[in-house]
This record gives C-alpha cells, structure tokens and sequence, in this order.
C-alpha cells in the first residue's frame, strides 16, 4: 500500500512522472474525466482549510469519482475522543483514498499505519504538506521550465513554514539548487533540516534577514505567511507578522523572469499592487494544486489495485 | 566488597557511573528472579567512576537498547564461568519506548496507547528522531 506522508516517500521519477500527467491532464482534461469513476476519497479536516480541501475534493469530482468527509474536528467522533488510529480504520470501511489534516504531527503517519486504503497527508502541525509541495514544483516546472539551476529564495516563517521544509527536502534532489533563507532570527529553518537536508547533501545555501539584499540572485521567491495557530504566545505572533511584506518597491532589484509564489491564504506578506505583476504565480500556483493532486490521487489509485 | 563469579549469564561493564539503574530498568531485569548484582561507583582506571550490571543467567532479552544509551559500554558474555565473546552495542535502527518525545504538537502527546518510536538519522552525531514528528531524542 502506498501513502503520501512525506515528500521522501516519492522517488524523483515518481515525482517527475506526476508532474508528467499533471501537465496531460491540463492539455487533455477529457482523457482523465472517468479515471475515478465510482470511486469515493474522504477528506478528514481536524484542522480548518480552504483552499487544500476544496483542491483534493475538485480534483476527485474532475476525475469522475465523489468525495465524503467532514471539515472540522467537532464534526467528527475525534470530538468523543476516537483515535487517529480507530478512525483511519473505519474510514477504511467506507473510501477507497483518504486525505488528511491533523493538528497534531505525525497524525497521518498513525492513519496510514492503520489503514488498508491510501493515506495522504494534506498538512500536520508544522510539519509536513507533500501536496503543496507537489504544488510548489508543479508550479516552478511550468513558470520555469526547469527544476533544476535555481537559486530559490525562501521568506518569512522558515521555523513553523511546514510548506518551506517540505519544499526544500524536495528541490535539493534537483542539480544546482541553491537556497537563500530569509527569515527573522526568531523563524529560522530548524537545525534538522539545515544538517540533515542541506548540509549533509552539500547543498549551498545562505541565511540572511534582508529580502532586499537577497532578491537580486534569486530565480525564485517563495513568500510565507507568519502562522497566529503556530505561536503560543499572541505577543511574539503580533511582533513578527509584519516583519516580511512584499512591495513593488522591494522588486526594483529583481530578476524580470522572477516567479513568485505563495502557499496562501496571504493576510498582507504580499501587496495587492504585485497581484498584476505576470511575475506573482501565486493564483497560477492554486489552480496547479489541483491538476497535481489528481495526478496523486489517479497514481495512488492504480498503485494499491496493482499492489 | 565481594561479589560472586557468574557461570552463565552476562556482565555488562563501563557503563558511566550513575546509568547502572536505568538500564537496569530499561532491560526489564527487574523482572527477573536470577541473581543481579548491580555495582555503582566502581574504581576504573580509564573512566575513573563506573557501574557494572552482572546477570547471573543466560538472558533472552533486547540488548540492542544498550547501544542508544551508550555504545561505549562493554558487554561480555559468559559460559561456563569464562568469557566467551565481549563487545561493544551498535546503534540500534530503531528505540520503541525507551525516550518519550517531547514535542507537545507530536500526535504520541494525544494518541491511545501509541508507541514512542526513535529511529537513528545520524549515525556520525548518534541523533535520534521522532517517526512521527522528527523531534531529536533528547
């Protein structure tokens, strides 16, 4: 059985092959119309989402297949105290593909473990979002044309980002990527993916906290949002949300082929003014998200009906 | 102070002065009903301070978790009163239940009866990690 809890549990090829059929199915749409025919996905929200739960269950409807689920953790037994555990077993019972979002880290990992349908995790806590990350790299294939020789420039909350992390364990696969961390001292990469991703893999990369020094080198911003769910303490959130905002006044020294991209929801990381720039890919970037999770959902599909 | 030979069983030496109890405990030897001697504060040339565990039956337990408390400790085996192979633990793959984690956002924090899973991610700097939430073993 395969699942999706990390971006490590795809090899390249896997992840070049989904771009692959990501980018068929924006070309022939009609091809993949029925691929999922009869078919159910559910989607477990412990966590409250928009855009991440409306792209799985559009992407499922597209291929032709229904989706059930529910969007919040009140409405589901976790409000009675059922485990991760007991409801990946009983969801088992009724889907044929699972995506989940958990407050907790490794919740998914627990699901997947306990499960006899595939497992995606559609973001835990701080730590992983593998499909945003899919997103992320469907998006710098198509704006680019490449996914190698870049010099990727991460900003904002690079501690509590889960989408950075997955981001950054994905591009050091690729030739010649360079890293530019732009971050407050307070929202620093953790040190396991500083040793364990980039040093380890001798992997050049630069920490700074200017964006305006960084953004003459840099092929590719990605901008974060400083997360008020990631913080214990409301006093560090409001001191350091407005610590990165992007203005067209900050892209005077940038690149004219720059792609910028964004996770979203934005609160105001980025000006509305750069929304014309046809370098802002962030909306680009969402409509990706759906074409490469049914690109997932049709690979880990066949995957358990051949396993 | 005299402490018996043992015929059968196992002497687990150069444990750093003060760990003795725990592996004691992590090895479950508490449940056994052999003769356990467990020294503390011995003299050691090379440690200065050490404790020594000598079991005095031939155990079938998990010695693996010795290499995640300390791969420097030397385990000697012993039939027949001699001993007939001595070494160091590796590092184990793998610890289940033996560290908690930590990380208050770590589903092991929440979750029923979930195991506390460790595994080795640098063997060079002996890190450890959460399965579920990568947090380093502390």
């Amino acid at each position: 059985m395969r699942h999706l809890i990390g971006i490590e549990d795809l090899t390249n090829e896997e992840i070049d092959n989904l771009i692959a059929t990501a980018e068929d199915i924006i070309a022939n749409p009609d091809k993949y119309a029925e691929v999922c025919k009869r078919k159910k996905l559910a989607t477990l929200f412990y966590e409250p989402s928009t855009r991440t739960r409306l792209s799985f269950e559009s992407a499922m409807i597209e291929l032709g297949g229904s989706v059930i689920g529910f969007s919040e953790a009140q409405s589901s037994s976790a409000a009675k105290g059922e485990s991760v555990a007991d409801t990946a077993k009983v969801i088992s019972c009724f889907a044929d593909i699972m995506v989940m979002r958990h407050f907790k880290e490794g919740a998914p990992m627990v699901a997947s473990l306990n499960s006899t349908i595939p497992v995606i995790n559609a973001g835990d806590g701080g730590h992983n979002h593998p499909t945003q990350t899919l997103t992320d790299l469907l998006t710098i294939k198509r704006e680019k044309g490449r996914l190698d020789n870049l010099v990727v420039g991460l900003c904002g909350d690079l501690k509590f980002g889960r989408t950075v992390h997955s981001l950054i364990s994905a591009m050091a696969r690729y030739k010649n990527v360079k890293f530019v961390l732009i971050s407050p001292d307070e929202l620093k990469i953790p040190d396991y993916i500083k040793h364990d991703v980039l040093e380890r893999n001798g992997i050049e990369y630069i920490e700074t906290a200017s964006l305006e020094d960084a953004m003459p080198n840099i092929d590719i911003l990605y901008m974060t949002r400083v997360q008020r769910e990631r913080f214990f303490n409301e006093q560090d959130y409001i001191r350091l949300k407005d610590s990165y905002i992007l203005t067209p006044e900050k892209l005077d020294n940038a690149k004219s082929d720059l792609a910028i991209l964004h996770p979203l929801p934005r609160v105001n990381e980025i000006s509305v003014a750069i929304d014309k720039d046809p370098r802002a890919c962030y909306f680009r970037q969402v409509l990706n998200g759906k074409y490469i999770r049914m690109a997932l959902i049709k690979f880990l599909l066949e995957a358990k009906n051949e396993g | 102070m005299k402490v018996d030979e043992i015929k059968n069983g196992i002497v687990i030496d150069h444990i750093k002065a003060g760990q003795g109890m725990d592996i004691y405990h992590f090895l479950g030897l508490d449940k056994l009903d052999c003769n356990i001697a467990i020294i503390k504060n011995a003299y050691s040339k090379t440690m200065t301070r050490k404790d020594i565990i000598k079991v005095d039956t031939s155990l079938n337990v998990d010695l693996s978790v010795l290499g995640y408390i300390d791969p420097d400790l030397t385990v000697n085996i012993i039939e027949n009163g001699k001993i007939v192979k001595k070494f160091h633990p590796e590092l184990p793959y793998e610890v289940i239940d033996v560290v908690k984690c930590k990380n208050p956002r770590c589903i092991t924090s929440t979750e029923q009866e979930l195991s506390h899973i460790f595994r080795l991610t640098d063997k060079e700097n002996r890190v450890y990690r959460c399965i579920y939430c990568e947090t380093k073993a502390k």
